[in-house]
């Protein structure tokens, strides 16, 4: 076999991966704040009465559950200019990402207005608020508040997704490590940083997660 | 529609490429969700009746493989194992890192199944006498099996959309075959969409039978 381990090449290269990961976790920051948005609306729409608001929504989530993400990156990095869309690797990753976190999180979201007692809805009602305002200011906060426990899987998997970028060449860290793979063939010390890095920002984002959730729990 | 049939006529030119692919495709999902599923079992018994040591290695292997992302996985298994001495052609590699991905999370199903049975089940199985085997078998392993089929079900479809990775490392799946045929035709637009089609086709069909099976494992109340 003959292989040492020599971790000095990484670590010159350290600060790319480390440019890497802050790329990765900028695209999973904006794409799930983007998401988040889409996910409330859809969330919403899922769960209205009339059909014709209820069903696209549905449609759109289950299309976009079964769907495979690398699909759809190649498709909206190399198709979508074939219809006169034509967008920077980033701005397509980030549109992709965006849409497919919104499909996720419209299902945790849909869970979370499931679970609001109808009272306060009828409570609202009764001193005077639009619908869309007792939406706004009592069932959309109170969703968020109750649902953190299960967002917070949905966002760690949202933020791993973000190696996909790797596939049209952005240079996050997934992409970054693999050049580091290729210009030092320190293979396996390259992958063993690489996916340390992955796994301590992921229970970086866990502990975050669990501070918010105890924050924020509703009182009982 | 000029554009529809020359589409049809390049999905005809192509159909052997496209049943090639999609039967790696199958493959690759079929075989790391078998083999996933074999050691996610053991891992989640390991982790649920397991020694602590046990308990701290198999918890650290779970974490390690869930907080990394699948594609670096792949990615990992590809060039480490090649390096360490191992040979496996990319297809090899790719189906082992899946199902490692797969292993952990099966195993955290298992875990939640079996540590949702109440405590009162195994105190009762041991006052009639049965042995741990036989409560195993008898009382806890049917109720689990109930609790995560469904689960269990996603998974496979998790597996399905993750076998689009092994693309990347240079295995001639359905996504890879797309591409091929992609840079002969340029029909990216169609192509990207057909595949996308056929890929929802399978994991809908999926998502029904999980559907299906939670309807058939719900515990009647």
């Amino acid at each position: 076999m003959g292989y040492t381990l020599n971790f000095a090449a990484v670590w010159r290269s350290f600060d790319q991966l480390l440019e890497g990961l802050a790329l990765s976790l900028g695209l999973a920051f904006i794409s799930i704040l983007i998401g988040a948005v889409i996910g409330l609306l859809v969330a919403f729409a899922l769960i209205a009465k009339s059909s014709w608001v209820q069903r696209p929504a549905a449609a759109y989530v289950t299309i976009i559950r079964n769907l495979p993400i690398l699909v759809l990156v190649l498709f909206a990095y190399f198709a979508l200019p074939q219809m006169g869309v034509r967008l920077g690797k980033i701005e397509s990753f980030v549109a992709v990402l965006s849409i497919y976190s919104g499909a996720y999180l419209a299902e945790v979201f849909r869970a979370g207005l499931l679970s609001i007692p109808k009272g306060l809805t009828e409570a609202g009602l009764a001193i005077g608020l639009t619908p869309l305002q007792i939406r706004v200011s009592i069932i959309a906060p109170l969703m968020f508040r109750n649902v953190l426990p299960s967002l917070s899987s949905t966002v760690i998997s949202l933020f791993k997704d973000t190696s996909l970028a790797a596939a049209i060449a952005v240079p996050e860290l997934t992409f970054e490590a693999r050049k580091i793979n290729v210009e030092t063939f320190r293979v396996i010390e390259t992958w063993i940083v690489a996916s340390g890095l992955y796994v301590a920002t992921c229970s970086v984002l866990a502990a975050l997660m669990r501070v918010a959730e105890r924050r924020l729990a509703v009182p009982r | 529609m000029m554009d529809f049939s020359a589409f049809l006529d390049q999905i005809w030119i192509a159909r052997f490429v496209i049943l090639k692919g999609l039967g790696i495709t199958i493959s690759i999902s079929a075989l790391s969700i078998v083999a996933g599923s074999l050691l996610g079992v053991l891992v989640g018994l390991s982790l649920v009746y397991g020694n602590r040591v046990l308990r701290l290695v198999v918890r650290a292997y779970t974490d390690f493989i869930r907080g990394t992302p699948v594609l670096v996985l792949v990615l990992a298994s590809y060039y480490v194992l090649s390096t360490i001495g191992i040979e496996l052609g990319p297809f090899q590699a790719g189906v082992l890192a899946l199902a490692i991905f797969c292993s952990s999370h099966v195993g955290e199903i298992v875990r939640g199944g079996l540590q949702a049975i109440p405590k009162g089940q195994t105190e009762a199985a041991k006052a009639i006498g049965l042995t741990f085997g036989q409560t195993f078998a008898y009382v806890l392993w049917p109720q689990a099996l109930r609790q995560f089929l469904p689960a269990w079900v996603n998974t496979a479809a998790e597996m399905v959309k993750a076998s689009t990775l092994l693309s990347v490392i240079g295995v001639a799946e359905l996504l890879l075959r797309t591409q091929e045929i992609i840079s002969r035709n340029f029909m990216s637009l169609q192509f990207y969409f057909f595949a996308g089609l056929l890929y929802f086709v399978i994991n809908y069909g999926i998502e029904r039978f999980g559907k299906y099976v939670e309807r058939k494992t719900a515990v009647p109340s």
